[in-house]
């Protein structure tokens, strides 16, 4: 099946009249597909879901999920998909049961029907020992599970996951990635998430676009998007102070060299054909290779390369920043 | 869609739960939950029995005056001036603090309409606690803005006026609550109920407080809902509830105020709901046409302010 649950065309968003924040952007998503929008802070990625998820109107442009317009039909937008925020949105003084129960009294769900599927979340996410504790004493990987329980309550066709790791340690976030997976595999859902881990966007995402500056650079699987930066990367040092890049670069398989702080980076296919061919080259004219490393390309590569490796103090709004401070030190508990 | 996966068909869904989120913060929390108890007994120990203006109309606040002052002579002097026998004047000078007395309370009663100080104070509370309850919920909507639970809901079916009201009404409900609490406590410490007070009329000072709160309430959101720091709320809290307080018969008949603090007493809607809840609890005849003109201020002043909160509200929550 390749039906579009989610198609934007031309969907932009702007602040204060001047402040573009998602800039035209054209995207679909397919059913039972992990879609994963990847990019620096103030990149734009939250926006689009705020705009998908019906909180922000967009300037121009048009989006729908499952057939629904985001702005003529918000609320049947509303009642299919299911929202994990980026900030733990559960309230503090209830239990967890408590917070679950409110989610779904805001969707109107009954009560008895309410209770077992809450019931059924809270086993799904392993919080069902903390049912009745109260949020306020929770770790950061617990709130994330139950806010990931919210999120599910109305058996979303499609769940909307902001920064779902964020400020995670090791062990919580490996976790989190292995509910996304049993989301996907054991009820066929579709899921848009956002992120700025690679790994992240690596290990779960059928799809990635690298979104920056409030516009889409490029759209493909991790794979292809890795091999779009042509192979691998050969880094060499030599003994001899000379220049020897042009001697690489008539190597076969060997697309560019850049000599970068006394040591050459070389893009190549084939890298572990082409960097013995390299040393063997290079002591036929009499230089001696010190040092070698081969690697292939990872997302990081790719996203430096869309991205470009320019810090971003992209300017934020208080509320975002204050949020997002609030995310991490409650993660950390 | 199915029924069970969302009933958007009613529109107040939620509004309930929502509410509900409110007041277990508040009931589910010991510490919270006394102390808004206690809050009003100090206030009115305080200002209800502290500022007890009904003792200096006293008989023997007189005598002591008397003794403690020249006055005493001066009056002896002048009363033998005017031929006043001398064996008189002990007599006529015994009967001035009843005298004193009965011109004090009907001083008090022409500006209180009660001789009971403390009993006309005690009401001013009930508006006065009315005030200080709803002024919080402008800072409730922050507080949901930036945790984010703000944003959660508005992703939800839930009406947007239904996440506004939530937090009127919760508002309202823990007033009323504290007004209840403020009418018993106040007749422990001594409130005299007017000749012509029935039972019955504790309703209507419940469904005034019921129209100011959801008025108050409405007002403090509408104010505060684009705020994004919690500051915001807090200096409107500060700048707006201590004049609203004070100039109105919360504390002070209008009628001793000069003309232009009556001016503006005459417009805030807390002088009507005070004015309703003594009609009903301490005057000693009710009058039911003045109580109908305040029900009608305070429920017109709810009516617009809670349109306009709702109104402005959904167009600040959809951007």
């Amino acid at each position: 099946m390749s039906e579009e649950i989610i198609k934007a065309e031309g969907l932009t968003k702007v602040f204060n009249s001047h402040l573009v924040a998602v800039d035209h952007v054209n995207f679909e998503i397919k059913r039972g597909e992990v879609y994963g929008f990847l990019g620096p802070n103030g990149a734009g990625k939250t926006t689009t879901i705020n705009m998908l998820i019906t909180i922000l109107r967009p300037t121009e442009g048009k989006a729908t999920v499952l057939g629904f317009d985001v702005l003529k039909q918000n609320n049947e937008v509303r009642n299919v998909i299911g929202v994990v925020p980026q900030e733990y949105t559960a309230d503090e003084d209830l239990t967890g049961l408590e917070n679950i129960l409110l989610c779904a009294d805001m969707y109107g769900i009954p009560r008895k029907v309410a209770k077992e599927r809450a019931l059924d979340l809270l086993k799904l996410v392993e919080l069902t020992d903390f049912k009745d504790k109260r949020v306020q004493t929770f770790s950061g990987g617990m709130r994330r599970r139950l806010e990931l329980a919210c999120g599910l309550i109305n058996r979303p066709k499609i769940l909307f996951l902001d920064e779902p790791t964020l400020g995670l340690d090791v062990q919580t976030r490996t976790a989190t990635w292995n509910y996304i997976r049993k989301l996907k595999k054991e009820y066929g859902m579709t899921l848009f998430m956002t992120t700025h881990y690679l790994e992240e966007a690596d290990s779960l995402c059928d799809r990635v676009a690298i979104i920056d500056h409030g516009k889409i650079v490029v759209v493909g699987t991790p794979e292809d998007l890795k091999h779009s930066l042509g192979g691998d990367i050969i880094t060499i040092s030599i003994k001899e102070d000379a220049d020897v890049a042009d001697l690489i670069a008539n190597v076969d398989h060997v697309k560019n060299v850049k000599k970068e702080n006394g040591s050459y980076r070389i893009k190549a296919e084939y890298g572990e054909i082409t960097a013995p061919s390299i040393i063997e080259t290079l002591r036929k004219k009499g230089y001696a290779v010190t040092k070698l490393s081969l690697t292939e390309p990872t997302l990081n590569e790719v996203y430096l390369e869309y991205t470009g490796k320019s810090l971003r103090d992209a300017e934020e709004s208080r509320e975002a920043f204050a949020a997002q401070r609030m995310t991490m030190r409650r993660a950390r508990q | 869609m199915t029924k069970e996966n969302g009933n958007s068909k009613n529109k107040l869904h939620g509004l309930w739960a929502l509410t509900n989120r409110e007041l277990k913060k508040w009931y589910k929390a010991p510490v919270i939950f006394i102390l808004s108890i206690i809050q009003p007994i100090i206030w009115m120990g305080l200002l209800g029995k502290a500022m007890n203006i009904s003792s200096l109309f006293q008989g023997s606040s007189f005598t002591t005056s008397l003794a403690s002052s020249d006055v005493g002579t001066q009056l002896t002097r002048s009363l033998l001036q005017y031929g006043m026998p001398k064996d008189n004047i002990q007599g006529f000078l015994g009967t001035l603090p009843n005298l004193f007395q009965g011109l004090g309370s009907s001083v008090l009663t022409n500006t209180f309409h009660t001789t009971d100080y403390f009993s006309f104070m005690a009401v001013g509370m009930i508006a006065f606690t009315a005030l200080f309850t709803t002024a919080f919920s402008g800072m409730s909507v922050v507080w949901d803005r930036r945790l984010g639970f703000l944003n959660k809901a508005l992703s939800t079916p839930v009406s947007r006026g239904v996440i506004v009201f939530s937090k009127v009404l919760s508002a309202t409900l823990r007033s009323m609550f504290q007004a209840g609490i403020i009418i018993v406590i106040a007749i422990a410490f001594g409130l005299q109920f007017g000749a012509s007070f029935n039972p019955l009329y504790v309703l209507g000072v419940f469904a005034i407080m019921f129209l100011i709160c959801v008025g108050l309430s409405s007002m403090f959101i509408a104010i505060t809902i684009r705020s994004t720091r919690i500051e915001t709320p807090m200096a409107v809290m500060n700048l707006i509830t201590l004049p609203l307080m004070f100039a109105s018969n919360a504390f002070f008949p209008t009628s001793i105020m000069p003309p232009w603090l009556q001016t503006v007493a005459q417009y805030n809607p807390m002088t009507y709901t005070t004015e309703a809840v003594r009609q009903l609890l301490i005057y000693k005849t009710t009058d039911f046409g003045v109580v109908a003109t305040d029900f009608a201020y305070v429920g017109i002043f709810a009516a617009i302010v809670a349109t306009i909160g709702i109104v402005l509200s959904w167009r600040y929550l959809s951007k």
